[in-house]
């Protein structure tokens, strides 16, 4: 549990689930969110049994999410090794990296001497290596926010954490419940959700399709996805399209550290090239900077509700 | 000649004209005019004016200054499969793009983005490189040592490219993909102009040179023998070529295939005569493009081809069926 405070305590301005788990970050979230969570979700984290013998005790996690899901259902001092994208919570700086998705190091792998690896589905190589080296692998698949959860369920149990990874899937099942009840009864915004551009112009512009993880949250944050009806997680969006699908919202996702909020005016500005976008015209285009929004792990409620607060921000005054 | 080049003429004239009239969405005309209406509501005219114009002018631009860079190195190099690619500039300005792309370059210069201009200066820094070497290669006059610093100059910074994609965050990585496929949505006329600049300086460049091509590209010895200046002749040609290359490539990214394809349609259907050959291929590149443009952003609407994707698709078999029906 000291490492799951731990965890909570490096973002305490990152609300939700800092909130419930240090005192001191908990009163600001329950104020804005009279709907989050009770006391009793975090009595139950903290009466979870220690992992039991047969539970691995070194484990290497290759993807960011279930690097995150981890530590916070207090498997973090578990963890002996994270992917070269890991970079939350702020403790997997100093846990040796093994590489990523297309560059796993093997070698390096099983120097750690892991007892479980977190692998995705897809490494369909290191799967072998790794199961001729004899040791248990957990496959990670991942296809939209229902399956966020059901792998956080899935791998505390996994891990002998079975507890706390429930308490924390309902606890992030009833958080997003509580928002998209909150913006239920709200017109639904055409929105255009922006994952990636080029800087300082309207090139190259890739947004979230109908599929996914963002997909699912923006639809859940009160949103209706102006590329509801194509099925794939990313589009390029030529001007053209930009113009002719005439969002009333653009939420634009900058990640980590790829922005400074100086640039942040003179990036919303780009948008003005495309003024009859009713979004540009009524001023409604939003930046928001977060890695929340590119790891599908515990933190989609903090992210969810950045969307809600941007869809809806007469919901949450 | 005349009647060659008014074809030509007419084929870059009237894609020009024609391709903004097409797209995903249907346009009404006369809403695109309507003067009476302000352009800030009048979304026909910003599909016009923002959307459509913008991309078949530069796609007009980069197809006629990788097409003529194509003619120019393969003269020069006298080797039919030379191409604005050969010589490392374009690797160059790809690596410039991948920088700015991966390491968040912000900045601008007259309206025009950290991305396209750290391209053009990735491309005159390949160029100074090709420049030294031809001007050091000069004891002996072999284009074939030429070629190869080229395919190394590639081949060392597309590895450079390749690193700099390996080491970066995956949003990076594939925001520098999407960059190397190659796209002509520019969605705003400062680029253009920018590009305009170079583009004038090396078609400025292309004007002087039928004669020396057509000469240098039958051998340096008998060119020289005809009183043509070949080590000038070839710098302005070098230099030109890869001024025209590297606006080309920092306006659209890297367009496959146009400037290696291109310039043997033209000379297929011209023969070899510079005169003819360079202006036919400048006008043939435009409509080349502003038409395989048209079909990546029409063939699967409303989602996107890349258009350097087209080109090859497109390209290719036309290509091979020009060169097998006449063997």
């Amino acid at each position: 549990m000291a490492a799951f405070s731990s965890w909570m305590k490096h973002r305490a301005r990152l609300t939700l689930l800092c909130a419930l788990a240090c005192g001191a970050g908990l009163r600001p979230w329950l104020e804005a969110n009279p709907t989050a969570g009770s006391a009793a979700v975090i009595q139950a984290r903290a009466r979870t049994a220690p992992a039991r013998g047969d539970s691995p005790r070194r484990i290497v996690s290759l993807v960011p999410s279930t690097t995150e899901m981890l530590f916070a259902i207090g498997g973090g001092d578990r963890v002996v090794g994270v992917s070269n994208y890991d970079h939350f919570p702020p403790e997997v700086e100093k846990i040796p990296r093994v590489g990523g998705l297309i560059d796993p190091n093997v070698e390096r792998l099983l120097s750690l001497r892991p007892d479980l690896v977190v692998v995705y589905d897809t490494q369909l190589e290191l799967k072998r290596q790794i199961g001729r080296a004899g040791i248990p692998i957990y496959p990670y698949t991942h296809r939209n926010l229902a399956d966020i959860t059901q792998t956080m369920r899935s791998l505390g149990a996994r891990v002998g954490l079975k507890e706390a990874a429930d308490a924390l899937a309902r606890q992030i099942e009833q958080r997003l419940a509580a928002i998209g009840a909150r913006v239920a009864r709200l017109p639904r915004p055409k929105t255009l959700l922006v994952i990636g551009r080029d800087r300082g112009s309207l090139r190259n512009v890739d947004a979230s399709g109908g599929y996914g993880f963002l997909h699912n949250l923006l639809e859940t944050a009160g949103g209706a996805d102006v590329l509801a009806d194509m099925q794939r997680q990313s589009v390029m969006m030529s001007t053209e399209m930009i113009l002719t699908r005439a969002p009333d919202v653009i939420i634009e996702l900058h990640y980590g550290a790829s922005i400074a909020s100086a640039n942040l005016d003179a990036e919303r500005r780009v948008w003005n090239a495309v003024p009859s976008v009713p979004a540009v015209k009524s001023g409604r285009v939003y930046l928001l900077v977060g890695d929340e929004f590119v790891v599908p792990g515990p933190r989609i409620v903090i992210a969810a509700d950045r969307f809600a607060r941007a869809l809806h921000p007469e919901a949450f005054k | 000649m005349i009647v060659t080049w008014s074809a030509f003429g007419a084929l870059a004239v009237g894609a020009c004209l024609l391709a903004p009239l097409v797209g995903s969405t249907t346009i009404r005309l006369a809403a695109v005019f309507d003067r009476s209406r302000p352009f800030a509501d009048n979304i026909d005219a910003q599909i016009f004016f923002v959307a459509r114009l913008p991309r078949v002018l530069s796609a007009a631009l980069v197809g006629s200054g990788l097409s003529v860079a194509g003619v120019v190195f393969q003269a020069l190099l006298r080797n039919p499969l030379a191409s604005p690619d050969t010589l490392g500039v374009s690797a160059g300005a790809a690596l410039g793009a991948i920088l700015a792309i991966t390491f968040h370059l912000d900045f601008s210069l007259l309206g025009v983005s950290a991305v396209p201009l750290a391209s053009f200066s990735g491309s005159i820094g390949a160029l100074g490189i090709v420049y030294a070497l031809s001007v050091v290669r000069r004891r002996g006059t072999s284009t074939t040592v030429l070629l190869l610093a080229g395919v190394t100059l590639t081949a060392l910074l597309g590895a450079v490219v390749r690193f700099v994609q390996y080491v970066a965050d995956f949003t990076e990585t594939f925001q520098t993909v999407r960059w190397l496929m190659g796209s002509l949505d520019v969605a705003a006329y400062a680029p253009i102009g920018a590009a305009l600049v170079p583009m004038t300086a090396a078609f400025a460049g292309f004007i002087t040179l039928p004669r020396a091509l057509d000469l240098i590209s039958v051998g340096s010895e008998s060119a020289a023998a005809r009183g043509v200046n070949v080590t000038q002749s070839e710098r302005v040609a070098l230099v030109s070529a890869s001024l025209a290359t590297g606006a080309a490539v920092s306006l659209g990214g890297p367009v496959s295939f146009v400037g290696i394809v291109v310039p043997h349609l033209v000379r297929l259907i011209t023969g070899a005569d510079h005169r003819l050959v360079l202006p036919a291929s400048a006008l043939f590149g435009a409509a080349f493009l502003i038409g395989c443009d048209l079909i990546a952003r029409t063939a699967l609407a409303p989602v996107e081809l890349p258009v350097g994707i087209v080109t090859a698709i497109i390209g290719g078999p036309f290509f091979l069926w020009l060169l097998f029906r006449r063997g």
